[in-house]
């Protein structure tokens, strides 16, 4: 572009005007200010426990959509629910930050099975994990299920399996986790919450 | 009625006058340095409710991570190691971020119309969209808390969560915080709950407790109760933050007369023009330059 002494003058003189005019008060459009628009508004709440401690805090999970056939709903913000009496609202680090912990690309998904001496490990299905699960729980207290003592006195217990339970369950579902151990006799009975 | 969910009451660069006939509560968020355990939930709620990802740092051998403000950390916990006393060691922790000053350096210091607004509840707020970049805000503000993007060159700072305040809710880090040491509510309330912490605190033995919300910016919307009010340098805090008097000298007393300059300039072109016209080229001028062109031949 070659611009004339004249010409650049005229471009000088209309620049330095206009923003003197606007600085008199002539100024354009007033610059409307919107602070950003609250993002859960219609997202759908779901109330949750959080997954990490013992201490089991209340936790409302938003989702994108309202459950409509044609959406795939996904989660775009975890924070605590103030209705929750363990909590009240407030989370701790690793609760304020759920959303990464739900999208992690290292997120376990499914069961998965590593076989003896493996390092590989494969998919299957919830039914081949549960049939397997059941099938080995039921052969070791078969094999080792101690009815009495040496005393003759019946003591029903079965000590070479444990169970590590979860510490976001709720009191009803800790009860029904406990009633099932315990009758099956089996006594080391732990809770994650204390790993 | 004004398009935004939240009266404005200062606009950076623009000299028409705000709506201001709706009286709003005058919020803020109060921090109790004495309640604070440093663990961060503050900042993982801050980049969640904000959806900022911030890049994974390093250790540098303290809790403080990152090491410093950055455009997606808008709120960092600063972890301070000192002796207030000789062999008494002390360990505070405070939750840094935008003081929403009732008298904002950064508003005052910004050439951007519209960039920097604050509400009438007190929130300061920076508009990215009218952003351009210069970093003014970060050289007026008496905090040092903006911090520049070097992904889109515009300013980044905490918004009080504005948008969660403009719909009746808290703000992220408040309602997240597990041990009560944030707080919020409107500013009156906050300042009486202060007195009761630091009564309190001054019942423990720490005589100097006492609140920070420093007179010299007009008074905070965020606030804190400290240990030691009368040294707040221990916590990385300015003994009494003011606009730098060179914002105070280019936006206050040069402004008008810039402007005055140049209305005078303008007027004074428009008599010129009117008096003696536009500059013509006379017969005897022309001729010569001709001669001299045909010379040159």
């Amino acid at each position: 572009m070659t611009l004339s002494r004249r010409q650049f003058f005229k471009v000088c003189a209309a620049g330095a005007g206009t923003t003197s005019l606007a600085l008199l008060g002539f100024s354009p459009d007033q610059a409307l200010a919107e602070v950003r628009a609250f993002k859960l508004a219609r997202a759908t709440e779901t109330r949750n426990t959080c997954p990490y401690c013992s201490v089991g805090c209340g936790v409302l999970i938003y989702t994108l959509g309202d459950g409509s056939k044609n959406v795939r709903s996904e989660v775009i913000h975890v924070e605590g629910d103030p209705d929750h009496p363990v909590n009240r609202g407030t989370l701790c680090p690793k609760g304020a930050g759920l959303k990464d912990f739900i999208q992690s690309e290292g997120r376990l998904l499914y069961p998965e099975y590593r076989a003896p001496n493996s390092r590989e490990w494969q998919r299957i299905s919830w039914d081949e994990a549960f049939t397997r699960i059941a099938q080995l729980m039921k052969e070791d207290r078969d094999a080792n299920f101690i009815a009495t003592n040496e005393a003759g006195q019946t003591v029903n217990r079965w000590l070479t399996t444990g169970m590590l339970a979860a510490s976001a369950s709720s009191n009803e579902t800790g009860y029904l986790t406990h009633k099932f151990a315990r009758s099956l006799g089996m006594l080391a009975f732990d809770n994650q919450a204390r790993v | 009625m004004a398009l935004q969910s939240l009266d404005i009451q200062a606009r950076s660069a623009t000299t028409t006058a705000v709506p201001g006939v709706r009286e709003t509560l005058d919020v803020a968020k109060l921090i109790d340095i004495s309640k604070c355990i440093g663990c961060k939930a503050c900042q993982v709620a801050c980049m969640q409710w904000n959806d900022l990802q911030g890049e994974i740092g390093h250790n540098h051998g303290d809790y403080q991570n990152p090491r410093d403000l950055n455009d997606t950390t808008w709120t960092l916990m600063r972890f301070y190691e000192v002796e207030p006393e000789p062999d008494r060691l002390e360990w505070l922790i405070r939750k840094d971020g935008c003081m929403h000053c009732a008298d904002p350096g950064c508003l005052a210091a910004c050439p951007a119309p519209g960039a920097i607004v604050r509400y009438s509840n007190g929130i300061v707020d920076f508009h990215q969209e009218h952003c351009i970049g210069c970093g003014y805000c970060i050289t007026g503000c008496p905090f040092d808390i903006p911090r520049l993007s070097k992904k889109d060159e515009k300013a980044y700072k905490c918004t009080l969560c504005s948008d969660r305040v403009a719909v009746g809710l808290a703000p992220a880090c408040v309602k997240t915080c597990p041990t009560g040491a944030i707080t919020f509510g409107g500013k009156d309330e906050m300042i009486r709950h202060a007195e009761t912490r630091v009564a309190d605190l001054r019942e423990r033995g720490f005589v100097k407790a006492g609140l920070y919300d420093p007179p010299g910016v007009g008074g905070t919307h965020v606030m804190y109760v400290l240990q030691h009010a009368d040294r707040p340098e221990l916590y990385g805090l300015p003994k009494d933050p003011t606009i730098s008097p060179l914002v105070e000298l280019w936006k206050g007393a040069a402004k008008p007369l810039a402007i005055a300059t140049m209305a005078l300039v303008g007027l004074a072109s428009l008599f010129h023009y009117v008096t003696k016209g536009p500059n013509a080229v006379s017969r005897e001028i022309e001729k010569e330059t001709e001669h001299e062109e045909e010379e040159q031949a």
